[in-house]
């Protein structure tokens, strides 16, 4: 089974935010809970529900990663740009995305 | 230009209260996420890849330096210190917190700025020539009537609930800067034999996954029965247009499925039972809202001819973009400028706070506080005095907003694309950079002459690739993205949709690609003055397949 996490946009700024081991929504993806088994993902799948109807998040999504290294890495470009932001230099205080991890 | 009246004031301070109070509740949990979508999206706020965004409107394209500080304010205080402008001459902002919309709107409220019906089944921010009532080929300034279908688009009763969204266009030029033909409604302003002003209608084009050129339903529309033929033309759309696809809903699908000829006959019965209503445009409303439009007292500045062929002299760079960046104005002492937002290598239609504060700064020394955004993510100054061209190239120089490249191949349109967008599949911004870097020898540009180049990250076409002289779609293959190629798009007054060139082009291919396709055609052109749309429509797509793919099959992506 593909490794999976729980993740979504915080209802307040809308900003991408991962189910981290604690319960609570981070906002990096390197921080967030890796379900392994199929009864993990229905967990996430649960907690998902609930925190969408609690009105903390919202688009509540489980997205595929595989972790090497220790690096967690969403297997689709999307979801590598959402953990990262925007891929080339777009305002000044602000890092592009790394392009080894957009690309790999 | 239009100023609002105590209604206006009142309607969109309503507004901004109502919504307020909406994202209140929806904060507190008592309005759930379905509940408020719809509230959110008719207030122009949508949620992407990374945050929220808001799309502001810009009514046909035009504001002025108060409005230009107050974005460039809220690009400050409430994002990350830049706005994109769009295609739709609108102004989106990527980072804002729904918490602080309601202040945001507020602000806009208070120099006359909305975003009301930027997103939504609804009639769109009405688009205009970004050169009105300023170009030497008008035969009329387009925006009082984009102002008229404005305020009687505004929360429209009949039509807030269309099948999918709607996009009128209007033009006054025979040269056709509006894209008109690639719009849901395209009105050409012209006049009859007799001198009366009136509209050409075009129904039913649109880009998206099924482009389509706008069929002509009306030759000579006379100007008083604007709102009662277009509110026909809506009629029609609403009881017959498709709501049981998404795909099939705009009303491009119904005129291919019905044909024009007999939804112009549709259009025409309707029409019948509305023309001598309370829609027909009383000659003293049209008056009153071209008042606000008239032309602005520009003082003799013929001394500006001397100046400038001296300063052209002088500098090259200068000459350069004067000749790329400068319009002629119905004024033969005054010029309009073309503020291009593509800096080689940079992101198509971002400004930044700082630039918005100059541009504002520049339009009220030197442009009569005018501003303009265009379709091709550019800001216009339309009235400037040649005799003052120097002192503003001077002044955009200084903040990096005199490229000098407008309508050339480094002047390219791309849409927000995958590095933002929740639809997209594909990036756009960094494909255009790098052709923009490729090609960005001002040298190189010159020689290649008129090329537009515009691309999208996605099928529903934002970044116009349909109409691209040299179309990009990205598209999501195997996970990776790949760029479909299309050659012989236009969007004036020769409307084609482009044709797919052949097999796509992985990203780190694009670039030679576009290189091989621009070599293709300084090999074949007649001459200079041989543009590259011309060249293609003469010699066909073959030259350039044979060029990018040889012997071996060229099958579509």
């Amino acid at each position: 089974m593909v490794d999976k996490v729980l993740t979504a946009n915080r209802l307040a700024d809308g900003i991408a935010v991962w189910l981290d081991a604690g319960g609570e929504w981070t906002t990096s993806l390197q921080d967030a809970l890796v379900a392994r088994h199929a009864e993990a993902v229905s967990a996430l799948e649960d907690i998902g529900k609930k925190a969408y109807a609690d009105n903390k998040v919202v688009d509540v999504n489980v997205v595929e990663v595989q972790e090497t290294d220790g690096i967690l890495w969403p297997l689709r470009l999307r979801e590598r740009i959402r953990a990262q932001g925007p891929t080339m230099v777009y305002a000044k205080g602000y890092a592009p995305a790394d392009p080894e991890f957009i690309a790999v | 230009m239009y100023r609002y009246d105590e209604f206006d004031h009142a309607f969109v301070a309503e507004r901004v209260a109502q919504f307020r109070d909406q994202v209140e509740r929806r904060l507190s949990g008592e309005l759930s996420e379905d509940a408020f979508k719809p509230l959110r999206l008719m207030n122009g706020v949508y949620l992407q890849l990374h945050a929220y965004m808001l799309r502001i409107a810009i009514p046909y394209g035009t504001l002025n330096s108060k409005q230009m500080r107050m974005l460039a304010h809220v690009a400050r205080t409430y994002d990350r210190g830049y706005g994109h402008f769009t295609t739709r001459q609108n102004l989106q902002f990527n980072w804002p917190k729904l918490s602080d919309m309601p202040n945001v709107l507020a602000e806009l409220a208070s120099v006359e700025m909305h975003a009301i019906q930027t997103s939504g089944n609804c009639i769109r921010n009405v688009t205009a020539d970004h050169f009105a009532g300023a170009a030497a080929d008008e035969v009329a300034d387009p925006r009082p009537y984009a102002e008229i279908l404005r305020q009687w688009s505004s929360v429209h009763p009949e039509f807030s609930f269309l099948p999918r969204k709607f996009k009128i266009a209007v033009t006054g030029a025979e040269r056709d800067r509006a894209a008109i033909q690639v719009h849901d409604i395209g009105l050409h302003l012209k006049k009859n034999d007799k001198g009366e002003i009136g509209f050409a209608v075009y129904v039913g084009g649109g880009q998206g996954r099924t482009p389509m050129v706008a069929k002509l339903i009306r030759e000579f529309l006379p100007e008083e029965d604007l709102l009662s033929y277009t509110t026909a033309v809506m009629r029609v759309y609403n009881l017959h247009g498709r709501r049981d696809n998404k795909y099939k809903a705009r009303i491009k699908i119904l005129v291919h499925e019905t044909g024009a000829e007999e939804l112009a006959r549709q259009v025409e019965v309707e029409f019948a039972q509305l023309r001598d209503t309370e829609l027909k445009l009383p000659e003293a409303d049209v008056a009153a809202i071209s008042a606000y439009f008239a032309p602005p007292a520009l003082a003799e500045r013929a001394e500006g001819w001397e100046s400038l062929a001296r300063w052209k002299k002088a500098d090259p760079d200068f000459a350069r973009w004067v000749q790329q960046n400068v319009q002629p104005h119905k004024n033969p002492d005054y010029g309009m400028v073309t503020i291009s937002l593509k800096p080689i290598g940079g992101i198509p239609g971002d400004a930044t706070d700082s630039q918005m504060d100059a541009v504002a700064d520049i339009a009220e020394e030197y442009a009569l506080d005018e501003i303009r955004v265009s379709h091709e993510q550019n800001l216009i100054l339309p009235h400037v005095a040649l005799a003052d061209l120097e002192p503003v190239y001077r002044a955009l120089v200084a903040h990096g907003l005199a490229t000098a490249n407008a309508g050339l191949i480094t002047d390219i349109i791309a849409c927000p694309g995958l590095d933002y967008c929740a639809l997209a599949n594909a990036r756009s911004i960094p494909v255009a950079q790098e052709i923009s870097s490729r090609f960005g020898s001002p040298e190189r540009q010159e020689e290649i002459g008129e090329l537009k180049i515009k691309i999208s990250g996605c099928i529903n076409a934002c970044g116009h690739h349909h109409v691209g002289h040299i179309g990009l779609l990205g598209v999501e293959k195997k996970g990776a993205e790949l760029y479909q190629i299309t050659l012989g798009g236009s969007g004036d007054e020769h409307t084609s949709i482009g044709e797919i060139i052949g097999r796509g082009f992985e990203p780190n291919k694009v670039t030679d690609a576009i290189e091989t396709i621009v070599d293709t055609y300084l090999g074949l052109r007649l001459d200079k003055s041989e543009t590259f749309l011309a060249a293609y429509r003469r010699v066909g797509p073959q030259p350039f397949k044979d060029a990018l793919y040889g012997g071996s099959t060229a099958e579509a992506a």
